[in-house]
């Protein structure tokens, strides 16, 4: 009787075993993947807004602090989003028939808001509070990127745990002196090894990694 | 198939074991194999087992296909989320941060101050104010649930006109043209109805209508009014006046009949009296001893160190005799009930060697001989003005309400009223039943409703106003001793409401005026009348006219305007207290009304607002309803009281059903004439005998969507003649049974030394007898866990459960804080309740009269918690500061932890409990706590949300943490104090200092767990002549 298998049967199976295992890996690290891909953290997306503002025009143009309109940032969890009287402040004066602020007049008129969408979206079941990070030397920057240079808003950080952590680890990476905080296009005058851990001494920064620290 | 239940047994059994055994409920003492099987399942029966026939191939492949799909979920996107601004954003309002505002409930005929925290708008949380002289920073459970009052969606929302939908302006219109039609007869057709009224603005308005329309009646009714106080005070002074207690002064206290520290008026500020002087902080002579006297166990009862069960009718003749031997003249030759004999002689005894210096306190449902007779007493014992001071009352305007209630039936009835308003009251449902209220109300020409609900009243009248919630509203309340609060708006009104100001100036004023007007201009005007020394104030027509009170600054404030701000802002109105006004105690007392025997097989019933839904006026609360009564522990449900002794005597017991253990009482028919009460009988260690205790306010049928049609309406047996106690009453048992949900063996210790108890003298021969009674003394600190160095902040609680009165505030604060959801009874009854606090309810001693004990019972936040090692995917871990975390996004719902947990303090969401669907809840939510889903486990994280708050505050501010920063939902509601948190690592922490102490003791500490929650034994004061109150020394 002859054999069933031939002798390359035996490099077919082994390749066909090494394969499986190959695909499962694959698709492990392809779901792997996917999860940190900007499809899913919705990172570098523009998003569509009522309002086409412009952050690039009113911070790098107009020099506009941030804190102007985002005025909690340095007391509440949220920073901010400011009311409509904010823009009407300006934009009562200075292009005041410009047709890309009629959203904003009518609001204004009509006592009614806007409705922007959010671009940096937390989950609901974690708790940031800006307050405290800028307080401990965060630059709005670390985690919103160079908004200076953002035509339209867009989230350029992963926004997920672990790119959370990699800070609340090593605070000393990305602290920056409290008068920095706000600066866009930051860079340490002295090497950042040698700023950081000084800062952290200095604003007695504790590296906070228990989970109640966001999850509540 | 039931048990008939040995009493004798049970009682032979309890014997002598005083101190030793603390135990729960007779099925626990009698140790039934259903009992046993019962226990040793998680959650009982049905609840953790899965019956479906499912084989290993079916499990397989549900288990591959979920493994294949679980990590589907993580791929989804985030929906879009839009961030609204405001237009124009109010100044004071900072997004992120809660704003707290001051205002009072009122309730019952007083008010209780209280904060309110705001979220951008929507008010979330309720706080006591601490400046606020009857609420003192605490508040009741009442208070703590009127959140969920306020954002409940069965709430009444339109208003209606013989069911067809009218506006406000129509009804306006339609009762000017009433009311032009009632001037020709001076009002004489016109009757006005409202509960007691506490409002200075609403009295002096339905004044002013009384003035306009001088025939007219303002009749109040309260269906569980202060009738027998008001009538004792006009027995004893020939005039209304109310007693304020100083408790903190009196070293020897007489409760006759008195919930004094929990229902009604000044509860909370009793009970924080109490409290101060019955810590055990060394000086024994500083420790109050409490006397009680009572016909069914009240939670003021279970903190007496001497408790008498007496029928309610027996209780007069206590009086009577104890005033007699206090030297009260006219207080009759009676002998005291035979089980009273010996509590005689020690008794007056220890009263008078306290004179001046004691206090007898007569609750709300004796007759009004024996609130005389406490007066009497009070003077006797030289308390008045010492413990003990008269001053006006806080009613607007006493009156007698029964006879005004049934004054205006008979009018109704013969068809004289022409124009009925009832103001907030329900007195279809609440009304006694002798009087037939809804008859009469159906020969009333024109009826007005304004409540809350479209309920059992509201139904049957023409005109129905959806009343405002007193969240939404402007108003005013007085307390019980008198201070005013401004009542003050969270919010707009949700569903369109019209306060009863409102309401009440739409029909008289010219034109509907604002709320805010109206309490505002009669404060003015009060204000410009009184004060001498203050400059003139501007009248009313100069104060600016609008909604809500001018914010814009630079705006030129009138000096009462000043006033007005400084009112709202501290929650309350300087120097409103009553000062004590001079009275005279009459000579002569009433005389003795023979106490009416029993006939065999009959029993005395006596009513009692429901613990949790009090009148049924919080019947449609699930908060309240879920709530597992203090003394009870049931939920969802009301029952007959009964002692053992009654049970037995009557052929009652405890009957239980075999297969389906324990949820069935026997349904018992009450009947006295024609009427009757079928209800289920629950047995109550330390009833009085031949007494039933029936709670009213359920069986409603127009309650809304969770409060209709669930427990039994009593109100059948309720006469006018006797609201508060029923003689005579036959009992007999039927063959219905009835499914009933208890909490009080859920999460069972099976006898282990969870309660911890000796006298004041065991405690100086012994102060360290709470160590010595672990099961199993620790040997050392060996661990198998991982040693850690507990650092920096180390947050800890006690508890002190020789002041915890097991009032319940902090479970219902617990539940508004952490967005805790309820279950329903059918979920009760299978061990799913979600509380993430319960307060276990022991007793110990006689089975018919046991010491009773509360343990509020958190989660323990172990040190080495059982609960950690075990979960697969690291959803619960320790946080740096001590805390026992659970991260619910992490859970997967393998209930390891649950069944870990030597406490079983942790809860799962079997189902989706929360509500995600209705529009009003969401606002509710407190934004700071996630709201879990199903398939999570939770517990009590030590309010987590506001540590985290607190220590970024501290930080923000460069400063340490202060002691006192952190406050947990549950220390904050506690009108005891008997919870205290901090941080266990500074020595001058208030929590560090009491962990020092001898009788601290750690839960099941034997095990090893490290609890950091720990509670303070308790230690009785007894009077050592009445009964030594012998704890029985554990052998070994």
């Amino acid at each position: 009787m002859p054999q069933i298998f031939r002798p390359s049967a035996n490099t077919l199976s082994k390749l066909g075993l090494a394969s499986i295992l190959l695909l499962v890996g694959g698709l492990i690290g392809l779901a792997m993947l996917l999860g940190r891909s900007s499809y899913v953290t919705r990172a570098n997306e523009n998003v569509e807004q009522p309002v086409q503002f412009s952050h690039l025009h009113h911070v790098l143009d107009d020099g506009i602090d941030c804190r102007y309109c985002h005025t909690s940032v340095e007391t509440s969890s949220f920073a901010g989003i400011p009311p409509t009287k904010t823009c009407m402040n300006c934009h009562s004066q200075i292009w005041q028939t410009a047709p890309i602020l009629e959203p904003v007049r009518a609001s204004f008129r009509e006592d009614r808001p806007l409705r922007w969408t959010r671009v940096h979206d937390l989950p609901d079941f974690v708790y940031f509070n800006h307050s405290i990070h800028i307080k401990k030397g965060m630059g709005c920057e670390s985690c919103h990127g160079r908004v200076d240079q953002m035509p339209l808003m867009r989230q350029v950080e992963s926004l997920q745990m672990e790119w959370c952590l990699n800070c609340h680890r090593h605070p000393e990476d990305y602290v920056r002196p409290r008068s920095e905080v706000f600066r866009m296009g930051y860079r340490p005058t002295v090497p950042q090894s040698v700023l950081g851990p000084q800062l952290v001494l200095e604003y007695n920064i504790k590296s906070l990694t228990s989970c109640s620290t966001c999850h509540r | 198939m039931t048990l008939p239940p040995d009493i004798q047994a049970l009682r032979t059994k309890l014997e002598g074991t005083r101190g030793r055994d603390y135990w729960r409920s007779l099925e626990a003492v009698s140790d039934t194999p259903e009992f046993k099987e019962f226990l040793h399942r998680e959650f009982p029966q049905n609840a953790s087992e899965w019956l479906d026939p499912v084989g290993r191939r079916g499990f397989l492949k549900l288990m591959s296909a979920s493994l294949a799909l679980a990590g589907v979920s993580a791929c989804t996107r985030q929906p879009d989320e839009a961030i609204v601004p405001y237009v124009r954003q109010p100044e004071e309002i900072v997004p992120g941060k809660p704003l707290f505002f001051a205002t009072a409930m009122p309730f019952a005929g007083s008010g209780v101050g209280l904060l309110v925290e705001s979220h951008e708008g929507r008010p979330t949380k309720i706080e006591g104010n601490p400046d606020h002289p009857s609420s003192q920073g605490a508040t009741d459970l009442f208070a703590q649930a009127a959140i969920l009052g306020l954002y409940d969606p069965d709430r009444s929302q339109t208003i209606t006109h013989l069911g067809e939908i009218r506006s406000f302006d129509a009804f306006a219109s339609a009762m000017r043209d009433v009311l032009k039609a009632q001037e020709a007869t001076q009002g004489a057709g016109l009757r006005i109805l409202t509960e007691t009224v506490a409002s200075p603005t609403l009295a002096s308005q339905l004044d002013d209508l009384l003035t306009r329309f001088p025939r007219a009646k303002w009749v109040q009714w309260e269906p569980f009014g202060r009738h027998n106080t008001r009538e004792g005070s006009r027995l004893a002074f020939g005039e209304y006046v109310d007693a304020q207690y100083s408790i903190e002064k009196a070293d020897v206290i007489l409760s006759l009949d008195a919930d004094f520290m929990c229902v009604g008026n000044g509860g909370l500020k009793h009970a924080r009296a109490f409290a101060s002087r019955r810590r055990v902080n060394g000086d024994r002579a500083q420790r109050n001893r409490l006397y009680a006297v009572e016909c069914t166990p009240t939670n003021s009862g279970t903190k007496a160190d001497h408790r008498l069960p007496l029928r309610a009718t027996d209780v007069e003749a206590f009086a009577r005799a104890l005033a007699a031997q206090l030297g009260v003249t006219g207080a009759g030759a009676i002998s005291p009930p035979e089980a009273a004999q010996k509590w005689m002689a020690p008794l007056v005894k220890d009263l008078q060697s306290a004179r001046g210096r004691s206090l007898v306190i007569a609750g709300e449902s004796q007759s009004p001989a024996v609130h005389a007779l406490a007066h009497a007493m009070n003077a006797a014992l030289g308390n008045v003005g010492t413990t003990v001071v008269y001053t006006e009352t806080a009613e607007v305007r006493p009156m007698d309400q029964r006879a005004g209630l049934a004054e205006l039936v008979g009018e109704m009835n013969a068809g004289t009223v022409g124009l009925m308003i009832i103001l907030g009251a329900n007195p279809v449902y609440a009304a006694p039943v002798d009087v037939k209220f809804l008859d009469a109300l159906k020969k009333v020409g024109l009826s007005v409703h304004v409540g809350l609900h479209h309920d059992e009243t509201g139904a049957w009248c023409q005109w129905h106003i959806p009343e405002t919630h007193f969240l939404e509203a402007w108003s005013d309340v007085r307390s019980d001793d008198g201070t005013v609060t401004i009542v003050q708006p969270l919010i707009a009104p949700l569903y369109g409401g019209h306060s009863v100001h409102e309401v009440v100036s739409a029909m008289t004023d010219a034109g509907p005026r604002s709320g805010y007007d109206i309490v505002r201009s009669f404060w003015a005007a009060r204000e410009a009348q009184t004060p001498p020394s203050t400059p003139k104030q501007p009248t009313p027509a100069t104060i600016p006219n609008e909604d809500a009170p001018p914010t814009g600054r630079g705006a030129a404030l009138s000096p009462f305007d000043h006033e007005w701000r400084r009112w709202l802002h501290a929650g309350v109105v300087p120097n409103t207290s009553f000062a004590p006004k001079p009275v005279a105690l009459k000579e002569a007392l009433p005389p003795a009304t023979p106490t009416p025997t029993l006939a065999s097989g009959m029993v005395d019933v006596v009513f009692r607002p429901d613990p949790s839904i009090y009148d049924g006026r919080f019947a449609n609360n699930a908060w309240l309803q879920e709530l597992p009564k203090s003394i009870t522990k049931l939920t969802w449900d009301n029952a007959a009281l009964i002692a053992p002794a009654t049970a037995e005597r009557l052929g009652l017991g405890t009957i239980r059903s075999r297969d389906d253990y324990p949820k069935r009482a026997t349904i018992v028919e009450l009947k006295r004439g024609d009427a009757t009460v079928r209800i289920p009988v629950w047995i109550i260690p330390g009833q009085a005998p031949d007494t039933i205790t029936l709670h009213v306010g359920y069986g409603r049928t127009r309650a809304g969507r969770t409060g209709s049609d669930i427990g039994f309406n009593v109100n059948a047996l309720r006469t006018s003649a006797a609201v508060d106690v029923l003689s005579g009453v036959a009992v007999s048992r039927t063959s219905d049974q009835y499914e009933i949900a208890c909490t009080q063996d859920h999460w069972s210790y099976e006898g282990r030394n969870i309660i911890r108890a000796r006298t004041a003298e065991e405690f100086e021969k012994d102060p360290n007898f709470a160590s010595k009674m672990e099961h199993q003394p620790l040997s050392s600190g060996l661990t198998l866990y991982p040693n850690r160095k507990w650092e920096g902040y180390q947050w800890g609680m006690t508890i002190d459960q020789n002041v915890c009165t097991g009032c319940n505030s902090c479970v219902v604060a617990c539940q508004a804080e952490n967005n805790i959801p309820v279950v329903g009874k059918s979920q009760v009854m299978n061990g799913r309740e979600m509380h993430w606090l319960r307060v276990d309810r022991y007793y110990s001693g006689p089975l018919d009269n046991p010491d009773t004990y509360h343990q509020p019972m958190p989660c323990q936040q172990c040190e080495t918690a059982p609960c950690e090692v075990v979960c697969p995917v690291e959803a619960t871990v320790h946080s740096d500061d001590g805390l026992n975390d659970m991260v619910y996004n992490r859970c997967v719902g393998t209930r390891y932890c649950s069944n870990n947990c030597p406490y079983k303090v942790r809860r799962f969401n079997f189902l989706l409990y929360g509500d995600f669907e209705t529009a009003s809840l969401k606002l509710m939510r407190n934004p700071d706590v996630t709201v879990r889903s199903r398939g999570v486990m939770e517990k009590c994280t030590y309010c987590v949300q506001r540590i985290r708050q607190a220590e970024i505050s501290a930080k923000g501010e460069d400063r340490p943490i202060r002691d006192g920063d952190i406050v947990t939902a549950c220390q904050a509601a506690c009108p005891t104090d008997a919870i205290v948190f901090g941080n266990i690592n500074d020595p001058e922490s208030r929590v560090a200092k009491a962990k020092k102490s001898p009788l601290n003791y750690g839960l099941l500490a034997e095990l090893n767990t490290r609890p950091r929650t720990s509670y303070m034994a308790i230690v009785w004061n007894p009077n050592t002549e009445l009964d030594p109150k012998a704890t029985t020394e554990k052998e070994g």
